[in-house]
């Protein structure tokens, strides 16, 4: 029974993390409309829900194809590893006290980790399609990531240190009076931005750079393998809201309502708020980016790092 | 450091404008149910206009040929017997053209304009390359007055050497006086 | 060196040159109107204003007309500065008062010098609003027209016309701003150069009449590296294709060939392309006389079946086709069974090749028939047969007057200055002429004789010099005009012999040979010229070395020893008597004929081909100075219509002729040439292969890069953008994409630079102004002379004398009429000559001719009625006689002829009589 119980869960789970991302991509549309001014796709269905389906029915039917001149085991196995991992970063999210995958006691790093591997996804689109702009974006991706996931890492490490503890269950407890969002503010600047680089969202998608790169690192992609890359980017959106509300907004806690509710509101507001900023702010150059990452965030989170550590240091010994 | 936080600012400024665009009214218009109002001079499909006295105002002169960007007019030159320069035939693939105006623009003889039509659709894409005869309308256009040959020097029938506008009678070569 | 600064910046230049060359020899830009590199400087545009500061601190400096202005070392100049750029935009701005409104409906638009210029100056508004004067246009006839409204009054084309050219009959009429340029009254142009006035006119006045009858812009057209066909001087020429028809065809610079011009025949005959005779499809002739048309498929068969194992062959070659044609055909049915298919010049054109292979003398380049200071002519009327080195000898006979300049110090280019101080001083030009010509107005001397006296005197004269035998019976009137002319040429530094095919007559260009060889003693500067009268005679006769005649292959079919007879490009029936070519072909069961156009052969063909014409293939003719030149398509050729090796190296593919199935590309079969005929090794090298990339590995374009309209040209026929046609024989594409400016230029299709965009943006491409192009001289000279010798045979022949009642037949040419292919172009057509025989006055007078009268003249069997020139440089017992007018039979140099007056013969309308039509532009 309990196996048939964990089955269905993380049935439930996989069929959550992929719907939501496919509903993600019109319910953006529409939320980027409303902010536009405009009204963004309502024809098919009623608001135009039934696009999801329609644009999956699209990428189904189309050829795939995989040019002559790429690399072909590498270029087929690219798009599968953005998905593969960031739905295993799913497995360590803690949706309700007793509603996860498995409890690791490094969950942290191993979503960590998840998201690294992400990296090579891009990264190898990019090489194996043997065009300019594919190799930019990729080049571009792997610098972006190399550097956006050193704070990613030290941004988090305040947090494990008031908790003392890479759990994430044992992170959400720790909040059940004040939210780390209070206590980590810098931590939570730096990790929003990162999360935004780590799943190249707007206004960090320099690897995708239409204006430049025509598509960046999937410039010659099409059919089902670019929908992989659309999946995994909407999925780790929603992975990173989801890590947001977990280390920083509580998690599942909140008063009244039950905590499977509790924590969707809580990630549907972060990705709102990601999708507000992609509305709103335009996408740095690629030299302003590097140069924020290194010179601004990096000594940001090291500040907040040393400060916590002294504030954690001076609490632990007791206080005044 | 202080560009840091004002720069930052700006952003969270821009954040909150556009959160605030949530209670406001969509600027879209819900064609093809809706119609917008499309101006007079709205860029659309071109048309052939003929000068004031009926006679078609293409001279064939290839300029809007050559303004092109997307190279989808061709015509050739032909010579009528009242001396006017005419196009033997005018052809544009309006499945190429992109609608740009620059035709209408490089046209010196305000032949080529540009008209409010910019909905064509066909089911057999050949339906889309238009003819002299599918561009040219009976009319002036939006220049009522302007004819070409009353204003360059060429002779054509009816319109002798100095009987354009600002021309002086021909010179008479025999002539010694000053 | 001088050095000079412009603008703040120093120059190392060259000296002896005015100012406007030096800076357009920079690069930099300069507008200017009168000025042209072949014409020099007569400063009356005020176009070209610098300003001359006296040393680096003088600020005010004066205005300077850079064009009348030498170049000295120290020079300080402003181009850029204010000052002088103010004025050069009041200049233009003044030029343009009276410029018509009518760019869009001008045939130069788009390739107007002066567009290029009011750009350059910054004269963009016209401020101007009173009356503008205009002017009643003329027609020029069929070729040119005129649009006087135009004029900038730079008076270039007088210049060119009457000074350059010779012309007499274009001129500045009128004073102050009534000035006119153009003829007393309506009435075609009488020079035969008048076509260049198109490309020297810096605007619209005159313009090319067949274009702007089917006109295109510059920019639309697809043009090609090619070479003029219409005779052996080989122009380069750039033809320009829009449609799939032929529009135009512009000179293409070449130093050594012909520099900025053509002659008419050039520039409009190539029109022939476009002709409603051209034949387009191959047909099988049935027993009604009528032709079956056939698909390439069954035509290649046929002709492979008619040529294949078992079958006896001969083929006739062509002196129009290329030479990779002939020799494919000569390879194909054997040298011995190769006949080369001239005319009656045949002999004269096999002892010009002789003569420039073993005469010891070099033939000479443009630029040393312009540098010659004594020109001895030997029965070519080259005005006629070679017209390009005829405007070359109007240039010649200034060499006295430029010494004259130098002398007193007045710069070459200073043109006004140094024709005041020629006045009508001539550097020598000797005539000995079976007719009077068009060079009569320069020739310090005409004789007219007859061909046999011609090579009497060539021989007496080389004696004269110091070689051959000498001429022993010749009167005493005779030895002291000899004597006379010896006397001349001894004096001469860079003397020039020029002789041809023109009078059919061996022994004339042999007495060239031995007259050049003796004046070759005493200056290693000699050059000779011999004309040829086609675009390949001289290809041919280098390649024939086993002479077959018609005769001797008519003799073979009537011992039944033929069964196919392959004629490629040759109507038969221009080249031997009509009773010769009909024994022939009533002969052979088979005859394929291969033309271009519908011929009175091809009536006669049991299968007929067509082939692509110079406009749609390419191939390699050698021009009569022995440099063989490459010409490429302008029109992409269709499957159809290939070139006649083409056809041949598929049936020899179908035959199973193993060795020359291969060679179905140009570059494989040029290689094979040179293997075969080492004379020819050069060919190969004439123009770069099929393999040439720029370097950014890209073909040439033939394609200006505004080139409009590609997605609606077709569209009428397809929506799906056809691939443009590949072109795997060269290294040229029928498209825009590909390098432009830094070609070798026997690949340069047009010359365009960003701002020029007429063809003056010529000096870009020069390594300097006037000078060759960066890209080489195209054409490679496969003749190189070593030590000379005489002729094998120079038999002396016998002086003639008249005879009673029966005239000497004496070959004469026309310039528009004696070409076939340029015959069949439409605006050359309207100016075809009227049959006629030229009579010495003495003996008109013997027949009691009027200038009314007619004659019927008659040799053999067939008789000729047409009206009577009366011309005194016809000796007396000759008959001067137009070779090769349409309907005209073939006689021969030396034909006996009767002639009988025909009185009150209604003599067609004269050509240049058509004064009173007016033509609208």
């Amino acid at each position: 029974m309990a196996e048939l119980k964990i089955i269905g869960l993380l049935l439930l789970l996989l069929g959550g993390a992929v719907g939501g991302a496919a509903v993600m991509t019109w319910f953006e549309r529409r939320v980027l409309g409303i902010w536009q001014d405009r009204l963004g796709p309502n024809r098919v269905g009623p608001f135009g829900i039934v696009l999801v389906a329609a644009d999956m029915l699209k990428l189904l039917g189309k050829h795939d194809w995989v040019p002559p001149f790429a690399d072909r085991p590498v270029f087929i196995f690219a798009p599968t590893a953005i998905v593969v991992a960031m739905l295993l970063g799913f497995a360590v999210v803690p949706y309700a006290p007793n509603v996860m995958v498995i409890d690791m006691n490094i969950g942290l790093l191993f979503f960590l980790g998840m998201t690294s591997i992400a990296v090579y996804s891009v990264l190898l689109g990019g090489l194996a399609s043997h065009n300019k702009y594919s190799l930019l974006g990729g080049l571009r991706s792997a610098a972006q990531m190399v550097s956006y996931e050193v704070f990613m890492g030290l941004s988090l490490m305040g947090v494990v240190m008031l908790t003392g503890s890479f759990s994430l269950i044992d992170i959400v407890l720790a909040q059940e009076d004040l939210w780390f969002a209070v206590t980590q503010p810098l931590g939570l600047f730096v990790f929003v931005i990162a999360g935004l680089a780590e799943s190249h969202r707007l206004p960090f998608d320099l690897p995708e750079a239409e204006h430049e790169l025509t598509a960046g690192f999937h410039t010659e992609y099409g059919g089902m393998k670019f929908a992989m890359f659309m999946l995994g980017e909407y999925l780790g959106l929603i992975l990173i809201s989801c890590m947001i509300t977990t280390l920083f907004l509580g998690g599942w806690q909140g008063p009244w309502l039950p905590p499977l509710v509790w924590f969707p509101i809580k990630t549907l507001a972060v990705i709102l708020f990601f999708i507000l900023l992609r509305a709103a702010i335009p996408r740095p150059r690629y030299d302003q980016l590097m140069s924020l990452g290194w010179k601004v965030m990096l000594p940001i989170t090291l500040i907040n790092l040393v400060v916590t550590g002294g504030v954690a240091l001076w609490l632990s010994e007791g206080g005044f | 450091m202080r560009d840091l936080f004002v720069s930052l600012w700006s952003q969270l400024e821009t954040i909150w404008r556009v959160l605030g665009h949530t209670f406001s009214k969509a600027e879209t218009i819900q064609y093809p149910e809706q119609k917008p109002y499309l101006a007079p001079r709205y860029r659309g499909r071109i048309v052939l206009t003929k000068d004031p006295d009926g006679e078609e105002r293409c001279v064939a002169c290839n300029l809007c040929a050559v303004a092109c960007p997307v190279g989808c007019i061709a015509l050739q030159q032909g010579v009528r017997e009242d001396g006017r320069w005419y196009p033997e035939f005018f052809r544009i693939n309006f499945s190429r053209c992109i609608l740009c105006g620059m035709c209408e623009e490089a046209c010196p003889t305000y032949a080529i304009q540009l008209t409010p039509d910019f909905e064509m659709c066909e089911y057999e894409r050949t339906s889309l390359v238009y003819e002299k005869e599918h561009l040219m309308i009976d009319g002036p256009g939006k220049y009522h007055d302007y004819n070409f040959y009353r204003v360059a020097g060429l002779e054509v029938a009816g319109k002798k050497k100095g009987e354009a506008e600002n021309e002086a009678a021909p010179v008479d070569v025999r002539s010694l006086m000053p | 060196m001088p050095q000079i600064t412009i603008d703040g910046k120093s120059f190392d230049v060259q000296a002896g040159g005015n100012l406007l060359e030096v800076v357009l020899g920079l690069g930099l830009d300069l507008p200017y109107f009168c000025w042209h590199p072949a014409m020099g400087s007569v400063g009356s545009c005020r176009q070209c204003a610098m300003v001359q500061f006296q040393n680096a601190e003088d600020e005010r400096g004066r205005i300077v007309m850079a064009c009348m202005t030498p170049v000295t070392d120290g020079m300080h100049l402003s181009l850029s500065g204010e000052r002088a750029r103010d004025f050069r935009a009041d200049v233009i701005e003044a030029l343009m008062v009276n410029h018509p409104h009518d760019c869009p409906v001008c045939a130069e638009g788009g390739e107007c010098h002066l567009q290029d210029m009011t750009v350059m100056s910054g004269h963009r508004e016209r401020r101007y609003d009173g009356l503008k004067n205009t002017h009643v246009n003329q027609y020029l006839g069929p070729l040119i027209n005129h649009e006087m409204n135009r004029c900038i009054a730079c008076y270039r084309c007088v210049r060119y016309y009457q000074d350059y050219a010779g012309g007499t009959d274009l001129a500045v009429l009128g004073a102050h701003d009534h000035v006119y340029f153009g003829r007393h009254q309506d009435g075609v142009l009488e020079s035969e150069f008048a076509g260049n006035l198109v490309e020297v006119c810096p605007t619209g006045v005159f313009t090319d009449k067949s274009l702007v009858h089917d006109y295109t812009r510059k920019w639309d057209l697809q043009s090609s590296p090619s070479v003029c066909v219409g005779c052996g001087v080989g122009c380069n020429t750039a033809p320009g294709e829009r449609y799939g028809r032929l529009k135009r065809i512009h000179n293409r610079y070449h130093e050594e060939v012909n520099g900025y011009f053509l002659c008419d025949r050039g520039r409009f005959g190539g029109n022939f392309v476009n002709s409603d005779i051209r034949l387009t499809r191959s047909g099988q002739q049935q027993a009604d006389n009528t032709f079956v048309a056939l698909s390439r498929e069954a035509a290649l068969a046929k002709l492979a079946q008619s040529c294949g194992a078992g079958q006896r062959i001969a083929g006739i070659g062509s002196p129009r086709a290329s030479l990779e044609s002939n020799w494919m055909l000569q390879a194909f049915v054997g040298a011995t069974q190769f006949c080369a298919g001239f005319g009656p010049e045949g002999a004269a054109v096999r002892a010009i090749a002789s003569a420039l292979k073993g005469g010891g003398v070099p033939s000479a380049t443009l630029q040393e028939i312009e540098a010659a200071d004594a020109v001895i002519i030997l029965g070519e009327d080259v005005t006629q047969t070679a017209a390009r080195v005829a405007l070359a000898l109007r240039q010649t006979v200034r060499n006295k007057g430029l010494e004259k300049a130098a002398a007193m110090g007045v710069a070459i280019w200073q043109d006004a200055a140094v024709r005041n101080i020629t006045q009508n001083d001539c550097s020598p030009l000797i005539q000995l002429m079976t007719a009077s010509t068009r060079l009569g107005d320069i020739a310090q001397e005409t004789i007219a004789l007859s061909p046999d006296d011609i090579a009497r005197y060539g021989f007496a004269l080389a004696h004269a010099l110091g070689t051959g035998s000498g001429v022993t019976d010749m009167s005493a009137a005779d030895q002291t005009r000899v004597e006379a002319i010896a006397a001349i040429l001894r004096d001469a530094k860079r003397p020039l012999v020029i002789s041809g095919s023109g009078c059919q007559s061996e022994s004339v260009v042999n007495a060239a040979r031995a007259l050049a060889l003796a004046l070759q003693q005493q200056s290693e500067l000699t050059r000779v010229v011999y004309a040829v009268p086609e675009s390949n005679s001289l290809g041919l006769a280098l390649l024939d070395d086993h002479p077959v005649s018609l005769r001797e292959l008519s003799e073979q079919a009537q011992r039944g020893e033929l069964d196919t007879l392959v004629v490629v490009e040759n109507d038969l029936y221009r080249r031997a008597p009509t009773d010769v070519v009909e024994t022939l072909l009533n002969a052979v069961p088979n005859i394929v004929v291969m033309d271009l156009i519908e011929t009175n052969t091809i009536e006669r063909a049991s299968l007929a081909l067509p082939v692509a014409s110079f406009a749609e293939c390419e191939g390699t003719l050698v021009n009569a100075e022995g440099r063989a030149q490459r010409y490429f398509p302008a029109i992409a050729g269709k499957p159809d219509q290939p070139p006649a090796w083409s056809w041949l190296a598929d049936a020899a593919a179908a035959s199973g002729r193993q060795a020359l199935a291969g060679l179905n590309h140009i570059d494989a079969l040029l290689q094979a040439i040179a293997a075969d005929k080492p004379v020819f090794a050069g060919a190969a090298e004439a123009a770069p292969g099929a393999g040439y990339r720029d370097r950014i590995g890209l073909k040439v374009a033939r394609q200006p890069a505004r080139y409009s309209g590609r997605t609606a040209m077709y569209a009428d026929k397809t929506l799906h953008e056809p691939k443009t046609t590949a072109d795997e024989q060269s290294g040229l594409a029928f498209s825009m994409e590909g390098d432009n400016q830094s070609l070798p230029s026997a690949l340069q299709p047009f010359v365009w630079e960003p701002g020029w965009n007429s063809n003056q943006s010529l000096h870009k491409f020069q390594t300097e102004v006037g000078g060759a192009m960066r890209g080489g001289n195209a054409g490679v000279r496969l003749i190189h002379p070593h030590d000379g010798t005489l002729a094998d045979a120079t038999a002396l022949p016998a002086a003639f004398s008249p005879r009673d009642a029966v005239w000497w037949v004496t070959p004469q040419y026309r310039l528009f009429g004696s070409d076939e292919l340029s015959a069949q172009s439409a605006s050359v057509a309207e100016l075809i000559a009227r049959p006629q025989v030229s009579l010495s006055p003495a003996d008109a007078a013997r027949l009691n001719l009027t200038p009314h009268d007619g004659v019927a003249v008659s040799v053999g069997d067939r008789t000729v009625k047409c009206r009577v020139n009366q011309d005194a440089g016809v000796p007396e017992g000759t008959v001067g006689f137009i070779q090769g007018l349409p309907g005209n039979p073939v006689w021969a140099s030396g034909e006996q002829a009767t002639l009988e007056r025909l009185p009150d013969f209604a003599r067609p309308p004269e050509v240049l009589a058509r004064d009173s039509e007016v033509a609208h532009g």
